[in-house]
Parts: C-alpha cells; sequence; structure tokens
C-alpha cells in the first residue's frame, strides 16, 4: 500500500496545488471582502461562475469568428483575462452598491441574505443566457492550452502551467498592492477602523468598491482558468467551488491575505490525497466521493477549535 | 468672517438629545477649548463638525463655507485634523504607515517625506519606532502618533479629543508644550479636556458644556478664576 501511495504521490501533489491555486485565488475574494466589511459575500462564487462564462463565451466567439487560429494563444489568453477581469470586477462592484451598501448597518443577517438572492440571480441569468445562445446550459469551451506532458508516471497538461503561473502572479500582485501601495494601506486602513479612515480624508466607500472590484477580477479570472482546466462548465460550479474556497478562507484566518492564500493550497491538496488514496486506504469502503466531506469536516473543524483560523488574531482587534 | 462657527447644533443618537443647540466660535489662529463633565457632549461636538454624528438641526461653518452636510472625507480635506478620542491610531499599521496614511491626501512622495521629518521634530521617539506596528507603542506614544498622523495633512485647524487621556502627568505636559508650538507656528486649535486645569490655562477662549448645552463662555484666564467652574471642573 506504502510503494502505491508513494508512486501517485507527485501526480496527487501536481493536481493538489493547481486546484489548491484556483482554491487560494477565489478565497482572496472572500477574505478581502470579509476584512472589510465583515460580510461574507455569498455571490462571490457566482462571480466566479460568471468569469468562466465570460471567458469562454469570448473564445468561442473568437473561434468561430475564425481568428483564434490566427492569433498567439498567450495573447488571447491574456486578452480573454483581462476583459473577464475587468467585467467581473464591475460586477462585483455592482452587486456591493445595489445589495450590499443600502443594508451596511443592518444586521449581519440581512446582506447575508442579500448575497444569497444575488447569487441565484446570477446563477439563472448565466443559464438563461447560456441556453439561448448554446441550447444547453452545461458548455464545453475551447482550450488553449489542451497539450498534456508525460513525465514518468506524471501527467501535466500545458494549462496547468497556465493556472498556477497566473495564479502566483495574481496573488504576489494583490500581496504587493496592499502592503506597498497607498490605497492598499488605505484598504488595510478602512479595514481595521472606518471612521478614523474617514477622518484621514479616505473615502471609504471608495475603498470599499475597490475592494470589491479587485476580489472579484481575481475571481473572475480564476474563472477563466477553471474553464480552461475543466474543459466543461454549468451555471453552479461557483456554489461548491465558493463553498470550498471560503473554507479555505477560514482555515487561513478569514480576513487574512495571505492566510487565505495558504489555506486553498493545503485544502487542494488535501483534497486531491483524499480523492486519490481513500478508496485504497479505506480497502474501497469510502471512494473518492468523499474528498468533499472532507473539506466540509476540515471547516467544520477549524470552526470549533480554532475559529480564527490558522493566522488569524486571536481576538480581533476593535478600538 | 470667523474661521469655525457652530450655530444651534443639534445632534441626537436614537432618542438621546446629545446636543441641544450648540454655538460656538473659533477665529484663526486661537486655542479654544470646551471643558465639560463626562458625557456632555464633548465629543459629539467635535464629531459633528467631522459629520460622524448626524446634524439633525444647525449649521456649520468652516472659512465661510457651510460643511454641515458634507462627508467626512470632504470635511477633513478642507484642512481640518481630527486627533479623535481613544487615539484610534491603526494598531495593525506599522507608525510610518500611519504617518503615511494621516497625508493620504498628499500624492506627492518627498512631501509626504518632509512632513514626517517635522513630525519627527515635535516627536522625535516616533522616529525610533518607525518600523513597529503601532499597536505595540506606549499609551503616551500612541498619542503622539495620533497627533503627528494628523499633523500630516497640514491642518489649519486641529481637533483634538481629550489628548491628555491616561496619560502620565510628564508626557502631558510634553504634549501641551507641542500644542503651544503648533499654535505659534499657525495652526488653530480646538481643545476638548476634561483635564480642564491644563486645557483653560493653554486656551484664549473656553466654553463649557454640560448635558449638550454651552453653560457659559468667557476668555480662558476668568474661566479660571470662575467659582462655579472652579468648583465644578478643578476641584
Ligand atoms: N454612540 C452613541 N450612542 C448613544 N448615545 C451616545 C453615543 N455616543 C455618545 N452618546 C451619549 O451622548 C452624550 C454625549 O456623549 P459624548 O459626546 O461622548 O460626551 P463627552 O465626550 O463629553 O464625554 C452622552 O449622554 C452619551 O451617553
Ligand atoms: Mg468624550
Amino acid at each position: 500500500m506504502i510503494p502505491q501511495l508513494l508512486h501517485s504521490l507527485p501526480q496527487v501533489l501536481v493536481d493538489g496545488v493547481t486546484l489548491g491555486a484556483v482554491y487560494a485565488t477565489v478565497a482572496l475574494g472572500y477574505t478581502m471582502v470579509y476584512g472589510i466589511l465583515e460580510l461574507i459575500n455569498f455571490a462571490h462564487g457566482e462571480i466566479f461562475m460568471s468569469g468562466a462564462f465570460i471567458g469562454t463565451a469570448i473564445l468561442i466567439g473568437l473561434n468561430s469568428a475564425g481568428w483564434l487560429g490566427h492569433l498567439p494563444k498567450l495573447l488571447v489568453l491574456l486578452l480573454t483575462l483581462a476583459v473577464a477581469m475587468g467585467l467581473t470586477g464591475l460586477l462585483g462592484m455592482g452587486i456591493e452598491r445595489v445589495a450590499y451598501r443600502p443594508l451596511r448597518n443592518a444586521p449581519r443577517l440581512i446582506p447575508l441574505i442579500s448575497a444569497i438572492g444575488v447569487s441565484f440571480v446570477l446563477q439563472d441569468v448565466v443559464r438563461f443566457i447560456a441556453e439561448w445562445r448554446t441550447g444547453n446550459y452545461i458548455v464545453t469551451g475551447v482550450t488553449l492550452y489542451g497539450a498534456e506532458l508525460n513525465l514518468g508516471s506524471l501527467t501535466v497538461k500545458t494549462n496547468t502551467l497556465i493556472v498556477l503561473g497566473a495564479a502566483v502572479l495574481m496573488m504576489a500582485g494583490l500581496d504587493l498592492f496592499v502592503r506597498r501601495t497607498r490605497w492598499g494601506t488605505a484598504m488595510r486602513a478602512v479595514a481595521q477602523d472606518k471612521d478614523t479612515a474617514a477622518l484621514m480624508s479616505i473615502n471609504v466607500n471608495r475603498v470599499i468598491a475597490l475592494t470589491f472590484f479587485m476580489g472579484s477580477a481575481l475571481g473572475g479570472a480564476t474563472g477563466v482558468l477553471f474553464a480552461q482546466q475543466y474543459g466543461t462548465i454549468d451555471p453552479y460550479i461557483g456554489f461548491i467551488l465558493g463553498l470550498k474556497a471560503f473554507t479555505a478562507a477560514v482555515l487561513g484566518g478569514i480576513g487574512n491575505i495571505r492566510g487565505a492564500m495558504f489555506g486553498g493550497f493545503v485544502l487542494g491538496i488535501l483534497e486531491m490525497f483524499a480523492s486519490a488514496e481513500l478508496g485504497p486506504l479505506t480497502g474501497g469502503v469510502l471512494g473518492a466521493e468523499y474528498k468533499d466531506v472532507f473539506a466540509f469536516l476540515i471547516l467544520i473543524a477549524v470552526l470549533l477549535f480554532k475559529p480564527e483560523g490558522l493566522f488569524g488574531q486571536a481576538v480581533k482587534e476593535k478600538v | 468672517m470667523s474661521f469655525l462657527v457652530l450655530e444651534d447644533v443639534h445632534v441626537y443618537y436614537g432618542g438621546v438629545h446629545a446636543l441641544k443647540g450648540i454655538s460656538l466660535t473659533v477665529e484663526e489662529g486661537e486655542i479654544v477649548t470646551l471643558i465639560g463633565a463626562n458625557g456632555a457632549g464633548k465629543t459629539t461636538t467635535l464629531r459633528a463638525i467631522c459629520a460622524q454624528a448626524r446634524v439633525r438641526q444647525g449649521r456649520i461653518t468652516y472659512r465661510g463655507r457651510d460643511i454641515t452636510h458634507l462627508p467626512t472625507h470632504e470635511v477633513v480635506s478642507l484642512g481640518i485634523g481630527h486627533v479623535p478620542e481613544g487615539r484610534r491610531i491603526f494598531s495593525r499599521l506599522t507608525v510610518k504607515e500611519n504617518l503615511e496614511i494621516g497625508a493620504f491626501s498628499v500624492r506627492d512622495r518627498s512631501l509626504v517625506k518632509r512632513r514626517q521629518e517635522q513630525v519627527f521634530e515635535s516627536f522625535p521617539r516616533l522616529k525610533e519606532r518607525l518600523h513597529q506596528k503601532a499597536g505595540t507603542l506606549s499609551g503616551g506614544e500612541q498619542q503622539m502618533l495620533a497627533i503627528g498622523r494628523a499633523l500630516m495633512s497640514e491642518p489649519a485647524l486641529l481637533l483634538l479629543d481629550e489628548p491628555s487621556m491616561g496619560l502620565a502627568p510628564v508626557v502631558v505636559e510634553q504634549i501641551f508644550d507641542i500644542l503651544k508650538e503648533l499654535n505659534e507656528r499657525g495652526t488653530t486649535l480646538l481643545l476638548v479636556e476634561q483635564n480642564a486645569f491644563q486645557a483653560l490655562s493653554l486656551a484664549r477662549r473656553g466654553y463649557v458644556i454640560q448635558n449638550g448645552e454651552i453653560l457659559m463662555t468667557d476668555h480662558a484666564h476668568t474661566l479660571l478664576e470662575n467659582e462655579d467652574v472652579k468648583a465644578a471642573y478643578l476641584a
């Protein structure tokens, strides 16, 4: 059993890190918004899903116009990512404006319900458009980097490298932005104390809008990458994935940006491990389909025993 | 034209009528102090000026401009600095980041640097602690940081809410010396204090607030001699 486990370990790690990168970048959106508003943006999974559909629509469009063969792949990918990020960023900002801002002073449960409502609306709108344009709400897109590299027992899609590269760039970029720039510092100031931040002539609403834009753009870009990596998408992919990314954010300490990245990778690797080894390890009693249970067992365990997460502040500072 | 004018300002917290028609003026270059017991409405008055408490009735003008209904970030960008009650420094940011955020409206990095150096002249301690998380500073250092942060925007009018609160007498002395210096260099001060003796010694004029109303106003030295004030606030 051990030799077999070791044998499949490299594949598990590669697949786990890739999935982890997806969780991590989506988790950033949850953690950024929570950090600033103490709100769980339940609709964030649907923003990710919208990004996947926007990217797929662009690529299908380019393909049927016959342009895809003529343009450099990397250029197409970057353009698709840029458009999807811009649109999902605006979508996130719009959601904040209409569904959360009017409820800023309402009890905590109210904006959460509003968020769930937004989720349903987005699922239905995307489903409607997909069925109208393609006749089916399950859509298989155009894969840009479909080649596979075979390294002994290890199979790596070229797209895996794209996903990892893009995710790392986005995470490093966000980290630098938040730590080093004027607006990034403003974001951290607003997250800690809105009233006092306003006294520093910071337009708090603008910082909140920027936070939604950035978190949503990252989620949307990840949607594009996800569609490229896994091929087929439907309007409901944001639900489970959103829950898992949220789990990753809680695992890393919700509100903590680096924690969310770490939590994403941990969850991705654990999940791939469970999916590959659960069957062999339990003699077939538990199969790969139990991998999701693991993610949510982790969520429950963290909430029970370490609700501040692995890197959260033990006591939330409130001045 | 007075620098800052409050006319018949009313503020409510839910059903609590916290300010019941406050009127006061501050002239350019003055130090004015607002003294009163705990819960009298001092903090609320400063918060009303910065649009952090909603003014239900009345008018606030700054340099002749009606600022009653401007949002906070616009009020302060007209040149008003506010050192809030309890300091409210950003404890998770470093000292340097706290100062930089104080100059958020300034885009010119070299100007931010120059102002930072000016702040260090008044508060050399902050320079030694520059890269420390602000939450690790002592109470006195935090108050210095809160004042330094407000100075980073070079306000023409500085509102201070009990800067002496919880500090050792030596530190209070130090801070009041710096406030005096600041004023000599041209900054107008509106100082809220429970430490009435010290505040009236520094200020030119004073207002006494009680239960959300101005009880009396006079030259600071006159108030210092006033029997009622002595009995109530200088005991
Ligand atoms: N956020 C608030 N909610 C309800 N009542 C408040 C609030 N802040 C202050 N008050 C009330 O308003 C009155 C004035 O308070 P405040 O301005 O803080 O007084 P001071 O600064 O002079 O101690 C007090 O009666 C206080 O209890
Ligand atoms: Mg007070």
